[in-house]
């Protein structure tokens, strides 16, 4: 394989404390040298000048829809549109169908991708049989499968029992449970969030209370069993509220919230456009004011897409039909680029560490990181050039997103997986 | 409306001429009726109410009876909805009479294309069936588009299609007048 | 007045000229239904279709008959017999009516904000009559003319709204009427049926009828719906009649000329008792009177409505 010389770029890399112009050195799909003024003879040399340079980004909350929904994305295109946006490794949610709840899927979900032969796709298995909430999965034979976490994302486990159970049993692995927290009850047949404009708009509410129940339990559940517990798609107050004062007590308390939840209101439902319709729904100010802290102040961990693709005829109809979700693989950087850290909500470095590191910890893999001696996983981005979304120009296969026609900052420059050139000159590399 | 899109060309009746010319239209709607014991009136709105109510008052005047006068708004039988180039008020019709075997005298101030009057005569006969319907106008200006002539014409004023006229009562406008206008542009 | 917009969804989008434009055509189009022939030619070869995707009788013969006095040819397309049944969206449906050339479509559905998507799909005028529990703006604007007709005004009045407002389209649109037109409005219900932060839409809120009814000058019963009580928002219909339901001993502490009204239909003996709803004070028929004549100006604004400003004695 060739070597890559990587220069003059502003390598950020959180893990690392780096901060600072430097040259990677790329040789046989690893990391060989960071240092300065590097020469190396017969390397590809990439100009990074003016371009930021950091480990490899990963989302952790992807839905990739195969096998089961391959109209609305395959693990191909998935996986083109993270290289795109500028992920070389996501995980996947398990609420396929069949649900990856056994070691079938999470194999065929692995094979698939090393075709795709993209980015790194780290599956993330059912906690219980069919999201049922009724019975475990075997996590052991999961795991061994390449399982890297597990969750009923999409739902959530409504029996505290099983729940607790469930914590306790992932202590023989050390993995994190991932909680999508949602009371159902007080949740049910709800839209939007519940507030001034379901008032307005008729439309039933979903109570912050449905998400904060669900992560209350969760938290006394975790310390009731001394286990990690993740909360994914953090979306109120209240929410975080309960989550800094876990962590203040040392509790193995992580989070992660979507650039959607920090950068829209509910406001934005007025005219039932169905590209706003997510769960959790989108919160009002307070809320998103809140979500801001929390990254500020380091209690939100993590920032994932939720990237959830529909087909059209799932979203082009009635609002209450319609199905729940937005896609993020290619909007999450620029729009965190120019919404957090353009605002002054994060420093760079800060935003870097919430995209490589922090989640790379959550699932337990030696990603996120420059460190030499690693495989090579690296993005190179510029934050400078301005880029309207043109949704007709994603490589996922669909097009729900509420972005659409907004003016963001960053584009992705170079995509390097294992030392090898995925994205080049802002372009898919053609591996035909 | 915006008078100023307009230039004032010639002013073609005054006050007193619109006194005399309405007194006489009164003296000939008597005679053409023998009498006035049938005659009902209604005005087409908005300025021909008032010219319906001077003519009442001239017929009383001569015949010494009360003759009943009614109120008419053609808005929803104009044929020019669809274009939605009807007028930007509707008003209420107020015919608070039986019609039926009644000499209907319709009022008008200027008689035009002719579609307002086919409008007002399609409106009375919802109301019942009269004897006959009359039609008294203060100015005919020509270019009819429909077969209609009025029985009782105040005054004819030849005119072109870009002129305009331009009718003033003391009741709306606080003048009597008429004039010709020409659009200014 | 011009009359731009294309649909009448909601009674949010209106401005109160709008609104005190059609309540004046009203007045006009009660004239024309109090003739001997109730029928002008005005929207002669215009088609309305009345699509109703949840079972309504009386707003759809309601509109059914003032399509029918302004001379529209009017079809009724209900979800029995619409191929909505037979799996087909409502974008095709959209589609499909606009295809068949109609120039109004009167839409009920049981789905907040369904004719907003169907108007974005469809060239033809959409007049929401009842969207889920969102609005159902005709029933505000003819409640508005009825309070109007009574009271010789609207600003300045206080009324009452008593029952389910969360799960109410008239409640919605009957605050944003009323609010506009600078009455003082109160709700009146259990917390339970009272949805969430609606003060915003500059009401007040009590639990207690007994305590205000005798500071209202309108007291405007909504429709309990009897599958509620299995919801667990209120124990039973006894407990909720005995607290809210307006009979003859709670109309004692009233103002002697409060109004009462009902969008209908009515539950006798639960939200309102039978005495109550045959006195005079109680226009529930006039109400429906007027929705006649309300929607003839709705369809008239929106088809056949007045839009360039003419020269007023310049008749052609």
């Amino acid at each position: 394989m060739k070597k890559l010389l990587i220069k003059n770029g502003r390598v950020i890399d959180p893990a690392n404390n780096l901060d600072e112009t430097l040259d990677i050195l790329v040789e046989k799909g690893k990391i060989v040298v960071l240092n300065k003024n590097l020469n190396s003879d017969g390397a590809k040399i990439i100009d990074a000048r003016e371009k930021i340079v950091t480990p490899g980004l990963i989302d952790m909350h992807v839905h990739l829809r195969e096998p089961g929904r391959e109209d609305e994305e395959t693990i191909e295109s998935g996986c083109k549109a993270a290289a795109m946006g500028g992920f070389t490794s996501i995980a996947c949610m398990p609420n396929t169908s069949p649900v990856n709840d056994n070691s079938a899927v999470t194999e065929m979900i692995i094979e698939k991708a090393k075709e795709a032969n993209l980015v790194n796709v780290y599956p993330v298995a059912a906690i219980t049989k069919g999201l049922q909430g009724k019975e475990l999965t075997e996590m052991a034979e999961l795991i061994d499968s390449g399982a890297a976490a597990f969750t009923d994302d999409g739902k959530c486990v409504q029996n505290s029992e099983v729940m607790r159970r469930a914590l306790e049993y992932s202590k023989i692995f050390d993995v994190s449970l991932i909680s999508h927290a949602e009371c159902s009850e007080l949740s049910q047949k709800g839209h939007i969030n519940e507030g001034y404009y379901s008032t307005i708009l008729g439309l039933k509410g979903i109570p912050s209370a449905a998400e904060e129940v669900s992560i209350a339990r969760d938290i006394i559940l975790a310390e009731l069993t001394n286990t990690r517990v993740h909360f994914t798609h953090v979306s109120t107050e209240g929410s975080l509220r309960m989550i800094k004062e876990a962590k203040e007590r040392g509790l193995k308390i992580t989070c992660d919230v979507t650039p959607h939840h920090l950068v829209l209101t509910d406001e934005a439902l007025l005219e039932y456009d169905t590209n706003f319709k997510v769960n959790p729904p989108l919160r009002g100010e307070t809320d998103v004011n809140a979500l801001h802290k929390g990254l500020s102040e380091g209690v939100i961990d993590a920032i994932v897409s939720d990237h959830a693709p529909h087909a059209v005829h799932e979203k082009d109809v009635e609002f209450a039909l319609a199905a729940f979700g937005i896609i993020g693989l290619e909007t999450t950087l620029p729009l965190m680029l120019t919404k957090i850290v353009g605002e002054g909500i994060l420093k760079l470095p800060e935003l870097i560490k919430k995209l490589t590191i922090a989640p790379a910890k959550i699932l337990n893999t030696n990603k996120g990181n420059l460190s030499v001696g690693n495989n090579a996983d690296v993005t190179i981005f510029n934050t400078k050039t301005k880029v309207r979304v043109d949704s007709n120009k994603f490589l996922s296969k669909s097009r729900n997103t509420p972005f659409n026609g907004w003016e963001l900052n960053g584009v992705i420059d170079y995509l390097i997986v294992g030392g090898k050139m995925i994205v080049e000159d802002e372009k898919l590399v053609n591996r035909a | 409306m915006n008078e100023m899109k307009f230039k004032k060309k010639k002013l073609i009746m005054d006050e007193a001429m619109i006194k005399r010319v309405l007194k006489r239209i009164a003296h000939e709607v008597v005679e053409k009726n023998k009498g006035a014991e049938k005659v009902v009136l209604v005005g087409i709105r908005s300025r021909g109410i008032y010219l319906a109510e001077r003519l009442t008052k001239y017929i009383e005047e001569i015949e010494k009876i009360s003759v009943p006068v009614g109120v008419l708004d053609v808005s929803f039988y104009r044929d020019d909805v669809a274009n939605r180039i009807i007028p930007h008020r509707v008003s209420k019709t107020e015919i608070p009479f039986d019609v039926s075997g009644k000499n209907i005298l319709l009022v008008d101030d200027v008689l035009f294309t002719g579609r307002t009057v086919r409008a007002a005569l399609d409106a009375v006969m919802d109301f019942g069936r009269p004897a006959s319907i009359q039609l008294a106008v203060l100015v005919d200006r020509g270019h009819r588009e429909l077969p209609i002539r009025a029985d009782f014409v105040g005054k004819n004023i030849p005119t072109s299609q870009k002129e305009r006229v331009w009718v003033n009562l003391k009741e709306e406008d606080g003048v009597d007048s008429v004039d010709i206008c020409e659009d200014i542009d | 007045m011009v009359f731009k917009k294309k649909d009448l969804l909601g009674i949010r989008d209106l401005e109160n000229e709008e609104i005190q434009y059609i309540l004046e055509l009203g007045e006009s189009f009660r004239e024309v239904s109090a003739r001997y022939i109730k029928k002008v030619p005005t929207l002669r070869g215009k088609t309305v279709v009345n699509l109703f995707i949840e079972p309504s009788t009386r707003t759809r013969t309601s509109f059914e008959l003032a399509a029918k006095r302004l001379s529209a040819d009017v079809v009724n397309i209900s979800a029995k017999n619409s191929s909505l049944v037979k799996g087909e969206s409502l974008k095709d449906t959209a589609k499909t009516i606009d295809a068949l050339g109609a120039d109004a479509v009167i839409m009920r559905h049981p789905s907040a904000g369904a004719t907003y998507f169907f108007a974005k799909n469809i060239k033809a005028s959409v007049i929401n009559a009842g969207d889920g529990a969102h609005e159902h703006p005709t029933q505000a604007l003819l409640d508005l003319y009825t309070i109007k007709e009574k009271f010789g005004r609207i600003d300045g009045l206080h009324v009452g709204i008593v029952g389910d407002v969360t799960h109410s389209r008239v409640a919605r649109s009957n605050i944003l009427a009323l609010t506009k037109m600078g009455a003082k409005v109160t709700l009146v219900a259990p917390p339970t049926l009272i949805p969430v932060k609606i003060e915003a839409m500059g009401v007040e809120v009590t639990y207690n009828l007994d305590e205000i009814i005798g500071e209202f000058d309108v007291v405007y019963v909504l429709r309990i719906q009897l599958e509620r009580q299995t919801e667990s928002l209120f124990p039973s219909i006894r407990e909720y009649a005995n607290l809210y339901g307006l009979n003859l001993d709670r109309l004692k502490k009233a103002k002697k000329d409060v109004l009462i009204m009902h969008p209908g239909p009515i539950n006798r003996g639960i939200e309102i008792s039978s005495e109550v709803a045959d006195i005079p004070q109680a226009v529930i028929t006039e109400q429906v009177r007027n929705g006649v004549a309300i929607r003839m100006a709705v369809l008239y604004v929106l088809l056949g409505g007045a839009e360039v400003e003419k020269v007023a004695n310049q008749k052609r």
